[in-house]
């Protein structure tokens, strides 16, 4: 067997020092901190204390409090990946243009705030909306009536556009500038005109970047339950404060898997839509 | 013309809805009262308290040390997943990439929330170390995913002329294969290392009581209020990262002398 596969890969095939030694550690390590920890979900998501089968763990999202939390964060994150993609398009767009002695500068800056501590950052928002913040003292000073959104859901959408706008505009920029000039320039050769050429060249051609854009903001904004305690106040409660406080406060593992479970569905149903639009199978995340 | 400044001026609101937090942090280490709701003058004294907090310069430590030895020994382990990787037909590399693509796109939570469950049944004590292996675990992909692209550039031919030369196979691969890699593995370094850095969500599920990094550290301290050394600890963080990154944007300038002088050799 092995040999077969040194052919295949040609003559690459002696620098292998033996391939399949060489992935052993990796693959030890993925099953034992990737894979055997996702069957632990699974198994105490799926028994009760005693250690019998149930699915009573999984089914509890259908309690008030649990489906309240659930769809208030499908809510919430899709309203912030919409809003990021809205953002982040136009900024793309025009970096993706731009000389590429500036392009790189520019785009550090918009990774630079990343390497602040995301927890400081977003309590900074605290300052700024505050009753007597930052921003109401602006919009007094101009004249304007003070805006009263710490501690609402609007607070919480901010504060996730905020997180994870560089997310969306990394891979949006990247899918971007792979883009052909030639094939802007033919399509303006042939007439259209900018929309035209938005419409049904650059956009069509950006997709992969789209997706893998949506899905880098929607899954950490769906899942969040920090933003939701810094900026919602404690009040506010998502999913994934339902169960960090499972894990945390509450001790009940059981449950808690049994919810992850469901958030697990989310996520997959996200991973295979990125593997539809995800031809190479490598990701375009970097 | 109107386009352009229309352009600028977008730019510039993103970058200040970016940067307003930042900018706050920074105007928040110099205030001269012990909570942010007020300001209470100018001052450089919670600079100096800082390095006097033991607290703070200890989880300091383990954030640093944990995203220094986390993010070499990901860098090992993702090179050489990578280049395994490269090597495999279509049908095992689909299933190794997809395993690696499980922390990338799983949530935070539940990575976390299953190491915690992992450690807890087979009796790990929870405590640096747990967090040490979280992190490896977190960080391999940012390797693989970056590594992995460059192995298709490499030219199997010179590795084979390296051999035919009389190198060993030792020689070979460090002296021509892995020149080849290493912007790769370089970038995946730092990916890991910066993700490791900023990681909150998977530490608060693995660390162990008494084990602080700056983001549990400040978690904790969320609810009393944060210690203004802190916002000073975070503004001298971000203006060290500012350097370096202004200093890497200007090294195709440097890099010339050093480059003639290695051909020289």
């Amino acid at each position: 067997m092995r040999k077969k596969t040194d052919k295949k890969t040609g003559g690459f095939g002696t620098i292998s020092l033996r391939r399949s030694a060489m992935s052993a550690p990796y693959l030890f390590w993925a099953v034992a901190f990737i894979i055997i920890p996702l069957l632990m979900i699974f198994y105490y998501g799926l028994t009760d204390k005693t250690g019998a089968f149930t699915l009573a763990n999984v089914a509890a999202i259908a309690y008030a409090e649990h489906s309240k939390a659930l769809w208030l964060a499908l809510g919430l994150s899709l309203i912030s990946t919409v809003i990021c993609l809205i953002l982040a398009y136009p900024l793309a767009l025009i970096l993706s243009q731009r000389k590429l002695s500036q392009q790189s500068f520019l785009v550090l800056i918009f990774i630079l705030p990343m390497w602040m501590n995301f927890l400081l950052r977003t309590l900074a928002w605290q300052t700024l909306l505050e009753k007597t913040g930052v921003l109401n003292s602006v919009l007094s000073f101009l004249g304007l009536p003070a805006l009263n959104i710490i501690n609402t859901p609007g607070a919480i959408i901010l504060g996730m556009v905020y997180n994870f706008l560089p997310f969306m505009i990394l891979p949006l920029y990247n899918a971007l500038t792979k883009i052909d000039p030639n094939v802007i320039n033919a399509a303006h050769d042939l007439g259209a005109n900018g929309v035209q050429t938005f419409c049904r060249v650059i956009f069509p051609l950006s997709i992969p970047g789209v997706i893998s854009g949506i899905t880098m903001v929607f899954v950490p904004a769906l899942t969040t339950f920090v933003i939701s305690n810094l900026l919602g106040g404690s009040k506010i409660l998502l999913i994934g404060n339902v169960i960090e406080q499972e894990f945390t406060q509450a001790g009940n593992w059981h449950l808690g898997s049994g919810l992850s479970i469901v958030l697990m569905i989310f996520i997959l149903v996200n991973m295979v839509l990125t593997n539809i639009f995800d031809k190479n199978g490598e990701g375009t995340v970097l | 013309m109107m386009k352009k400044s229309a352009e600028k001026i977008y730019i510039a609101l993103i970058i200040l809805f970016m940067y307003a937090p930042i900018v706050t942090l920074i105007a928040l280490s110099f205030n001269n009262s012990r909570t942010r709701a007020k300001w209470g003058g100018f001052t450089l004294r919670w600079y100096g308290a800082l390095f006097e907090n033991q607290a703070i310069m200890q989880a300091l430590y383990n954030t640093l040390a944990v995203a220094l030895l986390s993010a070499a020994a990901a860098t090992l382990i993702g090179t050489v997943a990578a280049l395994s990787i490269s090597g495999m037909r279509r049908r095992s590399r689909t299933i190794f990439m997809s395993i690696t693509n499980i922390p990338m796109l799983n949530a935070e939570i539940v990575t976390g929330i299953s190491l915690m469950l992992l450690f807890l049944s087979f009796g790990i004590r929870f405590g640096f170390g747990t967090i040490l292996l979280s992190h490896i675990t977190f960080n391999i992909p940012y390797v693989i995913l970056s590594v992995l692209p460059r192995t298709k550039q490499l030219n199997p031919s010179i590795y084979e002329a390296a051999l035919d030369l009389g190198a060993s196979r030792f020689q070979a691969f460090f002296r021509v294969v892995l020149p080849d890699l290493l912007p790769g593995i370089l970038s995946g370094f730092l990916m890991a290392f910066t993700m490791s850095l900023d990681d909150f969500i998977i530490t608060h599920f693995t660390k162990g009581p008494g084990v602080d990094t700056l983001s549990t550290k400040i978690y904790t301290e969320v609810k009393k209020g944060i210690k203004p050394e802190m916002y000073a600890l975070s503004a001298l963080i971000f203006l060290t990262v500012l350097i370096l990154l202004l200093l890497v944007n200007y090294r195709p300038k440097l890099q010339k002398p050093s480059v003639s002088v290695a051909e020289r050799k």
